[in-house]
């Protein structure tokens, strides 16, 4: 190797750098709120009103003594997945069916069009109508709003499937079934698993909204009433909350999506911030014994999972 | 064209008994028009592939070999003519005639071992039958200690061989191949040729072998097919097939002279 050339060209943080850099910036942000708040700065935009961290961190307090506060987060989960699942399914099936029969698309996909800038959370008289409790309605409003990122990214991996793979399996003399579970499933699932990340983050929004139209229980409720009762404290433990859940629920499907996809050639992920010296070790083991290296990528991997 | 003395008798020294021949399939096109419905790209075919057979096609890129190819797996439709498989009309794709293509067609979030076992799945066997023919494949390619790898982490080589075993694991009565070493260097291509008469010993498949590498067609096929210009030029036998002794024999280097300068007009 040519002296005064780095073999390295950028040396990442260590795996405990990268975990103080991400505590740090909302902690940072944290503080910047606290300080704003308690010396009362009312330059243009108003603190003054604002409750303050330590505010926010009591009523949070109390109202995880309560029992209101676990009925709620049980309300809104149960609604955001019964929405969210049933959503995946109808997308998932809707989507492959849209882009693999040309009569599907012509008879469907008239309506869809139609359907999809309607915002979900417009749907809300159509809810009240159609459905005979809240509940439902809110299940009805959550599913809509994933359902369309669902379909159209499902459309759209399903139509850029590369054609060999689909010939292949019909030489092998496969039918539709065969193909669709061997060849159209996984081959679109990186896209799928795209738009229900776009999804599951439109059903917050549209779980939110709805509870705070509609609703009894659930954490958007709760937000709406602390503020019609000027409890601004309360309405900032119900911000935090939903974005905890919203937080934890798309990294579950991240966490979900990469682990399916785990089949994906990372090359630009790799080559990233990461410790250089890992792959070289991989293309070592790979090299010397052929046995064993499947479970060093598997490592690589956990590595990076716990910090999506 | 000139024809030499061995043009009459028909070579098939790899179907050493009648059984294994039995077990290849005839594939006839009869002024058959092959191509996409509003663009034909071969017309007026007249071909005849006994079973058993090595039948190479070769011709300039954009001639119609993968089309000629697709249209005998039934993946394209005749635009005109006829299509027998042993007598019959040929309707469609099946398992009897598998593919194997340039590269990439082994499905990526499947290891190498699970590619091999999906035409064993398709034709309904049990897990551990399956799981056993498919090891006895990749073993036959050269390729068991790399039988978890995904295919991304094994070389393209390694990949084709994979394909090789998926396509012979489903035991068709023919095997179509499209330019299956064409992306290959040279070295590993002749080892490749060799695994491939290797790994045919034996199954008694009808074999047809697009390439646009006229030494490769003239080592491996019983016959030689040109494409060129819109038409299937011409058929040759060729003398000593799969005999790497062979490369200096004069009425091979009288067929390579014949087949190149054809290729050249």
């Amino acid at each position: 190797m040519a002296a005064g050339r780095r073999p390295f060209p950028r040396r990442p943080l260590p795996k405990a750098g990268r975990y103080a850099l991400r505590a740090a910036s909302p902690a940072a942000a944290l503080g910047v709120w606290q300080l704003l708040t308690s010396l009362d700065i009312d330059l243009w935009l108003r603190f003054s009103q604002f409750p303050t961290v330590a505010d926010v961190a009591r009523a949070f307090a109390e109202r995880l003594s309560g029992p209101d506060y676990w009925t709620d987060l049980t309300d809104s989960l149960t609604r955001i997945l019964t929405g969210f699942l049933l959503a995946a399914v109808l997308g998932v099936a809707t989507g492959v069916l849209v882009a693999r029969s040309r009569l599907a698309e012509d008879l469907l996909g008239p309506v869809l069009e139609v359907i999809r800038p309607v915002p979900a959370i417009a749907l809300v008289p159509v809810a009240i109508l159609l459905f005979p409790s809240n509940e439902q309605g809110i299940v009805f409003i959550t599913c809509t709003a994933a359902f369309f990122p669902v379909l159209v990214s499902t459309r759209h991996a399903v139509r850029a499937l590369t054609p060999v793979w689909e010939e292949a399996v019909l030489t092998m003399g496969g039918g539709r079934w065969r193909i669709l579970a061997s060849v159209v499933l996984p081959g679109a699932l990186p896209g799928i698993f795209g738009g229900l990340s776009v999804g599951i983050g439109v059903s917050w929004i549209c779980v939110i909204s709805a509870e705070m139209i509609s609703g009894q229980y659930g954490v958007g409720y709760r937000t709406w009433q602390d503020y019609t009762v000027v409890n601004y404290a309360g309405v900032f433990v119900g911000m935090v909350t939903i974005g905890v859940l919203g937080w934890l629920t798309s990294t579950a499907v991240e966490l979900l999506g990469r682990r399916l996809t785990r089949w994906l050639p990372r090359t630009s992920y790799d080559t990233g911030g990461r410790p250089r010296s890992a792959r070289v070790a991989v293309t070592a083991v790979t090299a010397g014994a052929p046995g064993t290296p499947a479970t060093t990528p598997k490592t690589e991997e956990a590595r990076d999972e716990h910090l999506v | 064209m000139s024809t030499s003395s061995d043009t009459t008798r028909r070579p098939a020294p790899r179907a050493a008994s009648a059984s294994e021949s039995a077990h290849g399939t005839r594939l006839t096109l009869r002024d058959a028009t092959l191509g996409r419905p509003d663009a034909p790209v071969v017309t007026g075919v007249g071909l005849d592939i006994a079973p058993g057979e090595i039948l190479t096609v070769v011709g300039s890129s954009g001639c119609g070999k993968s089309t000629l190819l697709r249209t005998l797996a039934g993946l394209l439709p005749l635009l005109a003519g006829e299509i027998t498989q042993d007598g019959r009309p040929l309707t469609g794709p099946g398992a009897d005639r598998a593919l194997v293509f340039q590269e990439d067609a082994l499905l990526p979030w499947r290891t190498l071992r699970a590619n091999v076992e999906l035409p064993l799945a398709v034709k309904g066997l049990p897990r551990a039958e399956r799981r056993a023919q498919a090891g006895t494949w990749l073993d036959r390619v050269g390729l068991a200690d790399r039988a978890g790898h995904l295919p991304h982490r094994v070389s393209g080589g390694q990949r084709q061989r994979a394909q090789l075993a998926r396509a012979l694991a489903g035991a068709p009565r023919a095997v179509l191949m499209d330019e299956p070493f064409g992306a290959l260097d040279a070295q590993t291509r002749a080892g490749m040729q060799d695994l491939l008469v290797e790994v045919l010993r034996g199954t008694g498949a009808t074999v047809v072998f697009v390439t646009h590498d006229v030494d490769e067609a003239l080592f491996l096929g019983d016959r030689v097919a040109l494409l060129g210009g819109g038409r299937l030029t011409a058929v040759r036998d060729v003398p000593r097939p799969r005999d790497r002794s062979a490369h200096d024999n004069p009425a091979r280097l009288a067929l390579r002279r014949d087949v190149l300068s054809s290729l050249g007009t």
